[in-house]
């Protein structure tokens, strides 16, 4: 992998001018995998804060081509354009070699683009699938998701006397994206770009589709100050919120090193969405219990 | 600081003005397409900042995480060094001042910048 | 040069597809769509086109990787029905808007519930607004000829729309009719080689389709150039037509009048009813009574203006609708027909007939009825405004 000075004499591929919030984790994301390929890129988008932000007519901040059709169907779209390509190479009508990828937020993913994803896998596109996760639909304004963490504030799990937050916990998606058998999937955070990049290049270069589920910080929706995203991302990192993993061609592998998992409380204090559970001394107990699982879960993957 | 108060330049090749006797929607590109890349470099979002990242380039040891985890690609870089912040797309989250390992950037609100 | 052949209406749309050789076709299968999928699935499996088949888990995603593939600079096609239709139909709006030439056969059946597999017009008639171009076909000859139309009408600069061909299900999409193909190499260089404007393959220019119109707000402009270009479709489905006549023999316009020069009352038909209808106007005929028939194919555009003048001066005139407008105060094609005569200074008495809902059998002694009904309208005599066909009552 080129280092960090090389990967910064690459041309820019997101331009600045976008309209994402102050300390917006998508665009890192999206910047960090642009990165790691210096083929051209077609990008597919699914509606959301990255896709409304990134193209307001008359502004793109997209370098590469770049195509957003809908909400749930990102991955459709892109399997779309891939299949052009195969035909139009086959044709002899198109000499430059591309890659695919497609962006999706944990609405747009988990939730109403599941199925298309699941399609698109099991078709073998040869494309790579980025879910921004940031937990919630925050584009129309924060509600729970089944990627938002168990007693999560949002404005459809809202804190009152009956109910605080949300009640469910989150669906592992990565897992059920590595139960289709596709020869690359990987759990990444902004925070560890280098594991990150590595992971995008491996997902960019593998022979058929690939996934990447990527933690995006959301000040806003998280109710952290913008300047501490990377910092949010460390922390779910380190209490095993969301750990970093890679399964590649069915081997799964723990990339993140954590010599000491921190207790999860230290990624829910700086948020304003848990603060209620700090007088729940139950619930607290209930998200690290779920933390525990998913630990000894994926360990259990490794070995 | 006058960045919000600057008129947005409308990218040359979309939405142009109608020549007279030309309609408007006659002049837009089928279907919406934007067909230059990149054009929103020519909007400016500085005008968002209420802090400024001012950057010591005497304690900058060049690690280029700055530019690693900017969300506005508002790092600039030449041959693959910092040379400077673009205050004209900065929108002063401070993500680079909280992450530079030798406290090289710092925040300092907008109204109390010298010019 | 032609070869005829005795095929289902089906397997002829198959047969259109496999001439044309679409770069992709990304398609799901429904009943009573399916054979079609099986049929391509054959010609893709013995290397009979160079096709890239993209077998979706959805229709949505069907018409999600065809907008894919068709921002993508390739040609595309596909074909649903039904329930698959209105699956998409989120991502019909959005083909259009981005003004992609795709082209898909709808073959017609009903919408639930209840659930029924059979033909009526419900399906198409809800995509109507969608900013497809929409052209019926009376059998599987027009099914075949319409689906290698449609790629030059959808394909041409001055239209840039995706275009519907309709069938009507197990009518003509699963009977056997005879038929003539056309040769291969006269459907290749009828349809000649696709030319893409603004794609995302394009090496030289990146460009950014569907981006967001929130703020500068030009929605309204980019409807008013969609409205323009399903305007111009007019003259090109015309010159299409005619194009295809001078190389097949068979000629299409915006509708097809049949027995209409000195006709006094007359039918206004989509699809495989004209059938039925045009051997009633022939009875009629033989009878001495001046029955004709106005076959409708391009549904969308409406062919408003066109058709006020062919029956200016007529007595009386039934418009018959195979869809319901559930609340409307008649059926969708009778109001298109009524509203374009308004401003008419001749205009004929004008009925409606909901007939055939949910695949029920329309015969000849309905179509009786009908032109009954039409003589005693024109003889003065007072007619229900709509009623319906076949209904069990």
């Amino acid at each position: 992998m080129a280092n960090i000075k090389e990967l910064a004499a690459r041309q820019e591929q997101l331009t600045g001018g976008h309209r994402l919030c102050a300390g917006c984790g998508a665009s890192i994301a999206v910047r960090q995998v642009l990165m790691a390929t210096e083929y051209p890129v077609v990008v597919a988008c699914a509606t959301g804060c990255l896709e409304v932000s990134t193209t307001i007519y008359p502004y793109t901040a997209w370098r590469p081509s770049f195509i957003h059709s809908a909400f749930e169907n990102s991955a459709a779209t892109i399997s779309g354009v891939e299949a052009a390509y195969q035909a139009l190479r086959r044709k002899g009508q198109l000499d430059q070699e591309y890659r695919f990828v497609a962006f999706g937020g944990d609405g747009g993913t988990y939730d109403i683009g599941l199925q298309a994803l699941s399609g698109a896998a099991e078709r073998g596109h040869k494309m790579v699938y980025v879910c921004y996760d940031n937990g919630a639909y925050m584009n129309t304004g924060i509600q729970r998701s089944s990627a938002t963490p168990f007693g999560a504030w949002t404005s459809t799990t809202p804190v009152g006397s009956e109910r605080a937050g949300k009640m469910q916990t989150r669906k592992d998606l990565t897992s059920i994206m590595a139960a289709h058998n596709i020869p690359y999937v990987a759990q990444a955070a902004v925070s560890n770009w280098n594991d990150l990049i590595k992971k995008a290049e491996k997902a960019f270069e593998a022979d058929g589709p690939a996934f990447l589920n990527v933690l995006a910080p959301c000040p806003r929706g998280w109710r952290y100050p913008s300047s501490e995203t990377i910092q949010m991302a460390k922390l779910a990192v380190q209490t095993g919120f969301w750990p970093l993993f890679e399964v590649e061609n069915g081997t799964w592998r723990v990339t993140s090193k954590v010599k000491e998992r921190r207790p999860i409380r230290d990624f829910l204090e700086p948020q304003g969405r848990f603060k209620h559970m700090f007088n729940d001394e139950q619930a607290l107990a209930a998200a690290q219990q779920w933390a525990d699982s998913q630990w000894d879960r994926l360990h259990a993957m490794v070995e | 600081m006058s960045s919000e108060t600057k008129t947005q330049d409308r990218p040359a090749e979309t939405g142009a003005e109608p020549k007279p006797g030309e309609k408007a929607w006659e002049k837009l590109p089928e279907g919406a397409t934007i067909p230059e890349p990149g054009t929103a470099d020519k909007y400016r979002t500085g005008g968002w900042r209420t802090d400024r990242p001012v950057w010591d380039a005497e304690k900058c040891s060049q690690c280029m995480i700055c530019f690693m985890f900017c969300p506005d690609s508002s790092i600039e870089v030449v041959e693959g060094k910092m040379t400077g912040i673009d205050l004209e797309h900065c929108k002063g989250c401070g993500i680079c001042a909280c992450e530079c390992p030798r406290d090289a950037i710092e925040m300092v609100p907008e109204d109390e910048i010298e010019e | 040069m032609a070869k005829t052949v005795a095929i289902t209406g089906n397997v002829a749309c198959a047969h259109a597809m496999r001439q044309i050789d679409p770069d992709v076709v990304a398609a799901y299968p429904i009943t009573p769509q399916t054979t079609i999928v099986e049929e391509f699935s054959n010609f893709v499996a013995k290397g009979q086109v160079e096709t890239e088949y993209v077998t979706v888990e959805s229709e949505h995603s069907a018409m999600s990787a065809c907008i894919g593939a068709s921002a993508a600079g390739s040609r595309v096609m596909t074909t649903t029905s039904s329930q698959g239709l209105a699956l998409m139909w989120e991502m019909l709006y959005i083909a259009a808007g981005l003004r992609l030439p795709i082209v898909m056969h709808n073959v017609n059946r009903t919408l639930s519930a209840p659930i029924n597999i059979h033909c009526d017009h419900s399906d198409s008639m809800g995509a109507r607004d969608a900013g497809w171009i929409q052209l019926f076909s009376e059998d599987a000859q027009e099914a075949y000829d319409n689906t290698i139309q449609a790629i030059r009408i959808a394909e041409h600069p001055d239209v840039h729309l995706p275009v519907m061909v309709l069938l009507d299900g197990f009518i003509i999409s699963h009977a056997i009719a005879r038929l003539d193909l056309l040769e291969d190499d006269q459907v290749k260089e009828f349809v000649g080689a696709y030319q893409p404007g603004y794609h995302l393959l394009d090496p030289q220019h990146q460009a950014t389709m569907g981006a967001f119109d929130g703020l500068h707000g030009n929605y309204f402009e980019f409807k008013r150039a969609q409205v323009e270009a399903i305007r111009n479709s007019k003259q090109v489905t015309i010159d299409v037509g005619k194009e295809f006549g001078a190389m097949s023999g068979r000629s299409y316009g915006l509708f097809e009048l049949y027995e209409m020069d000195d006709a006094e009352v007359a039918v206004i038909v989509m699809g495989s009813t004209a059938g039925t209808t045009r051997a009633v106007v022939k009875e009629l005929r033989a009878d001495g009574v001046k029955a004709g028939m106005i076959k409708l194919r391009a549904f969308r555009p409406f062919p408003a203006p066109e058709l006020a003048a062919a029956v200016r001066d007529m007595k009386a005139v039934a418009v018959l609708d195979r869809a319901e407008s559930v609340g409307a105060d008649a059926g969708p094609a009778y109001l298109e027909v009524r509203n374009a005569l308004y401003d008419s200074e001749r205009r004929p008495a004008i009925i409606n007939y909901i007939y055939g809902l949910g695949g029920r059998d329309v015969g000849l002694e309905l179509i009786r009825d009908v032109y009954s009904d039409l003589a005693d309208l024109a003889g003065g005599k007072s007619v229900e405004a709509v009623s319906y066909l076949g209904l069990r009552e």
